[in-house]
């Protein structure tokens, strides 16, 4: 009895870890995103200049597969950090689709050009960045990952690192693709 | 006083404190925590608001912000739902339109949400378009995507 | 080069502290003199090496290495050298790296002023110090080292998060580690005393000053904290419960629990294994800070930037220090001889409910602050905990431990007459109350917040009753004659009680005048425009921009009257820094004797008024002149004689058990 008593403190310190482990796995600072599991808002967004009028990015153009939908600008610098890895998704055959936000869309094409572009779709959204707001977005980068029927089924804030993409998004999209 | 006695008062010295504190603690989570709601959890009613003090997360809609002297209004969005807010004071430091902001305080039965206070949420990974702008300008921001014009 | 040197350095110190945790503790097993010995010269390369490393983290910073990615990220060129400087301690790794630094200057400072320790004691204790280094080296070589180069080197640096580029919070950190840090020397000798199976005077005798060292620097750390938070957030306020701030107040509870534990132990051989209990606490909790700050299991304000995988490795550490020393404990605990018996109502029994009181309070505080994660794991809603629930919870604990301060100094050992102690603190009690009255009075009854006269009349009890305490001790009133030559003799620990206690009084009517009576005015205010707050009129005559050496400053400027006649001039400032570019407030403050001034300008409106906000914060100096004296306290009661002659012998500790009330 008088034992157990002196075990009271190691008991406590374990069931705090527990909540702690349960704790690392949640980024309490995600704004709940009321759009998770639900169908991606209507959106029909123009291409970027001097591009094939059929490149813009519409709700009907995420149905059909599961695809990733990336919230990019050229003034963005976290952007350029993450763009070698999109380029990398692409060429592993992951389809990503852009948005170029609250952005001059010909500084947005020009960008691309630059920096290689691992886009299927790019839709430009201009400020204010109506599609985005409708998106949620909170800044950029942010990455959407929408399945094969058009639903956004998890939101990523900031650049994808290949560490979130082995940890976080990337097993999202396999089990998705299914 | 023999050792068993002492036992006896240690622990009633700590059952009383510990109850206290659990008392305190139990009145405390009915009153003072204050729960975080998003504008659609507000306006679908899926939550009782009423006269409680809540915080309201989501981001500052682009051109809401009307300031009247020390009287700011704006809408806070979290992309389904918009609920004006109205809050009196000094805004922090990084409160910006398009960005994420979390107010606290309560319903007004005008359905404008009252704050008593701003916080803006800032997020060191990422860069709001503004800074990024104003590094432009002056000239910091050495990356190739320099403006053209 | 110099870089990784710094880096080879950390690698070489993990070695020895390996070697360090390893071989003594093995020796102190067998004996074995020599084994046991080599903890000291450990101890020392250990630190030569740590400090090598942080020379070269230090170097790059003021020499502004960009090739160092810690540097590039956290630094720029234009940055002041103070601020290059504290930048090293201004991000995750460097501040792991000040860390591990301060966790060796405390296992040096062992072996160095350890001489009269017994043998088995400071091997043992300077293994579990190692065990530590060791942890927290393969934490910074594994997880975050501030080595790392970058290649091609930038032109410049990212800059310092502006919010740091502060006085106040250029030294915050390193006092919080050298706190935090400091009371792994308790520690470290609660698990050797674990280990050995006996804790006795000598022990305590050993223990008490290196947690008041760590007392000393954590109460520094946590006022320049909220110093800084009350003139650098501009919103008046001092303490806001974040959980960065309740990661840092909770260690300071369990210490300071822990300092009057181990007097009792000291004096009376009573209270063993609570008191081991609380030095494993106090350590815990300043590893649980570390971890609240650094995983992101917790939103706040000041949080460095999460990763998971730090979080898993702190997580780690936290398990396998405090999980494996509270499971020794277990195991340990239990067969402690006791000590010396007491009656509840006894010099002992009001330490020991200070203790409970304080102890009850950290868990409060803890529970406060992760209620939120709980609320989460168990799907209760995303919830937010803040200050109205740290107030009606933490703050009427307090009470009736104040209440038992200013009384248990009266009390003599084993036995008490309480009758009696209240009856020497008549006069006191008594002017409590007047003052409550008063305070009441003046505030104009139910007018003003009701437990204002109730925090008054606790300050005015507590700092009464500790002079009191003190005048009887020299004797003042029954031989004012010797008075004087019995102060001088006094024990400094003596003086150091007193000194903390009256220093807590006038904290408590700082905090509590500034709760109750903060007067604010929030208004949009044009060039020329005059507004009254508590008496003072401010006129805002001037707002320019002014050139800073790296931000420029919207610069206002207030004339500021009182009954007509000028007071000061006051400018305020709203700051914009260039790299990285974020604004920051600068409020103008001007202390009187009954409180601050408070003047913020904050942004241009459109039609051409800027929004200002204006606050007379009632005795808010009291608060930082009540910390100051407590710490004051603090060093006076580690200059005590038996703390600089060092730990007598255990034979000889058994004696000194006589009451210290003259």
């Amino acid at each position: 009895m008088r034992r157990l008593f002196y075990l009271l403190p190691l008991v406590g310190f374990l069931a705090l870890v527990a909540v702690f482990k349960w704790g690392l796995n949640h980024d309490p600072r995600l704004l709940p995103s009321m759009l998770i599991d639900r169908p991606v808002p209507e959106m029909s967004l123009a291409p970027l200049p001097g591009r094939p009028a059929e490149s813009g990015l519409s709700t009907a153009d995420l149905k059909g597969r599961v695809s990733l939908v990336n919230i990019y600008g050229s003034w963005c610098i976290a952007c350029v950090q993450e763009h070698p890895y999109l380029m990398e998704l692409k060429k592993a055959g992951i389809t990503i689709h852009g948005i170029d936000w609250r952005d001059d869309p010909v500084e947005g094409a020009k960008w691309l050009k630059k920096h290689g572009d691992p886009y299927d779709r790019v839709g430009a959204d201009p400020a204010p960045g109506r599609a985005a707001i409708d998106f949620g977005v909170t800044g950029a980068p942010e990455t959407f990952v929408v399945d094969r029927n058009g639903v956004i089924r998890y939101k990523h804030i900031g650049p994808i690192t290949p560490e979130v993409w082995k940890t976080v998004l990337g097993p999202i999209v396999q089990e998705l693709s299914k | 006083m023999t050792r068993k006695q002492r036992r006896l008062y240690f622990v009633v010295l700590g059952v009383l404190a510990v109850g206290a504190a659990a008392a305190l603690v139990l009145t405390a989570l009915r009153q003072d925590i204050v729960f975080f709601f998003s504008p659609s959890e507000i306006l679908e009613a899926k939550v009782p608001t009423e006269g409680r003090r809540i915080r309201l997360g989501g981001l500052v809609e682009q051109g809401s912000v009307v300031k009247d002297g020390a009287i700011v209004r704006f809408r806070v969005t979290d992309g389904a739902h918009t609920l004006p807010v109205v809050y009196s004071g000094l805004l922090p430091d990084l409160f910006r339109e398009g960005q994420g902001v979390v107010t606290e305080g309560k319903m007004g039965p005008d359905g404008e949400f009252q704050a008593a206070e701003v916080l803006a949420k800032h997020d060191e990974n990422y860069m709001p378009k503004e800074v990024a702008e104003s590094l432009k300008k002056t000239g910091h921001w050495q990356g190739e995507s320099q403006p053209a014009k | 080069m110099i870089a990784e040197i710094g880096h080879f350095a950390l690698i070489l110190a993990l070695g020895v502290a390996l070697l360090q945790a390893v071989v003594p503790l093995w020796g102190a097993r067998r004996n074995d003199p020599v084994l046991m010995g080599l903890a000291g010269p450990a101890s020392v390369v250990q630190f030569l090496l740590v400090a090598v490393s942080f020379a070269a983290l230090t170097h790059a910073y003021v020499v502004s290495d960009f090739s160092v990615m810690n540097v590039f990220s956290n630094s720029h060129t234009d940055k002041p050298l103070l601020y290059k400087v504290s930048g090293v301690w201004g991000n995750h790794e460097g501040s792991l790296l000040l860390w591990i630094t301060i966790l060796a200057l405390f296992g040096l400072a062992v072996s160095l002023f350890g001489g009269n320790l017994p043998p088995g004691l400071k091997a043992r204790a300077l293994a579990v110090q190692a065990m530590i280094t060791v942890g927290f080296l393969l934490f910074i070589l594994f997880t975050s080292n501030p080595f790392e180069r970058l290649d091609p080197p930038p032109i410049n640096g990212q800059g310092l998060n502006p919010l740091l580029q502060d006085p106040g919070l250029a030294f915050h950190p390193p006092f919080l580690y050298l706190g935090y840090v400091g009371f792994s020397m308790a520690f470290s000798f609660a698990i050797a005393a674990l280990i050995e199976g006996r804790v006795d005077a000598a022990w305590a005798r050993w223990v008490r000053p290196w947690t008041l060292v760590a007392w000393v620097f954590l109460t520094c750390g946590i006022v320049l904290g909220s110093w800084w938070a009350y003139y650098e957030l501009g919103w008046g306020g001092w303490w806001y419960w974040d959980p960065v701030e309740n990661a840092s107040f909770m260690p300071w509870l369990a210490g300071t629990a822990l300092l009057h534990s181990a007097v009792v132990v000291e004096k009376r051989d009573a209270l063993k294994s609570w008191t081991i209990f609380l030095a494993i606490l106090a350590f815990g909790l300043s590893l649980l800070g570390t971890f609240l700050v650094r995983s992101g299991v917790i939103t706040s304000v000041h949080a460095f930037a999460s990763d998971p995988t730090r979080g898993v490795f702190i997580l780690g550490l936290l398990v396998i220090a405090i999980g494996g020393s509270f499971a020794l404990y277990a195991v340990r605990a239990p067969s402690l001889k006791t000590g010396g018996l007491f009656a509840p109502i006894s010099r002992e029994g009001a330490l020991l409910l200070n203790n409970v009181l304080m102890a009850t309070g950290a868990g409060t505080v803890l529970l406060g602050t992760l209620y939120p994660l709980f609320a989460d794991a168990f799907d209760l809603g995303k919830v937010s905990v803040g200050p109205p629930f740290f107030n009606s919870v933490f703050v009427p604990l307090m009470v009736p431990m104040v209440l038992a301060m200013a009384a248990g100094p009266f009390m003599s050992w084993k036995r008490a007459d309480l009758m009696g102690v209240l009856g020497r603190l008549k006069l006191v009690l008594g002017l409590a109350v007047v003052a409550a009255g008063v305070t009441w009075f003046l505030e104009g009854g139910t007018a003003g917040p009701w437990w204002a006269a109730g925090g008054i009349g606790l300050a005015v009890w507590l700092f009464l009753g500790t002079l009191a305490e003190w005048a009887e001790r020299v004797r003042l009133f029954k031989a004012p004659a010797e008075a004087l030559g019995r102060a001088r003799r006094l024990p400094r620990a003596a003086w150091g009680m007193t000194l903390a206690h009256a220093g807590l009084a006038l904290f408590i009517a700082g905090a509590t005048a500034s709760s109750a009576w903060k007067q604010e005015s929030v208004q949009s205010q044009k060039v020329g425009e005059a507004v009254t707050v508590a008496g003072y009129t401010f006129t805002l005559t001037d707002v320019r921009d002014v050139q800073g050496p790296n931000y420029v400053a919207s610069t206002g400027t207030f004339e500021v009257t009182r009954d007509g006649k000028p007071f000061a001039t006051m400018t305020p400032a709203k700051r914009t820094y260039k790299m990285p570019p974020r604004p920051t407030t600068e409020a103008a403050i001007v202390g009187t004797f009954w409180g601050d001034v408070y003047a913020v300008v904050g942004d241009k409106d459109p039609d051409g008024g800027y929004v200002t906000r204006l606050y007379f914060n009632p005795l808010v100096p009291w608060m930082w002149m009540g910390a100051l004296v407590m710490v004051i306290g603090g060093l006076v009661s580690l200059s005590d004689r038996r703390h600089r002659v060092g730990a007598p012998t255990r034979a000889r500790a058994g004696a000194k058990t006589q009451p210290a009330k003259a």
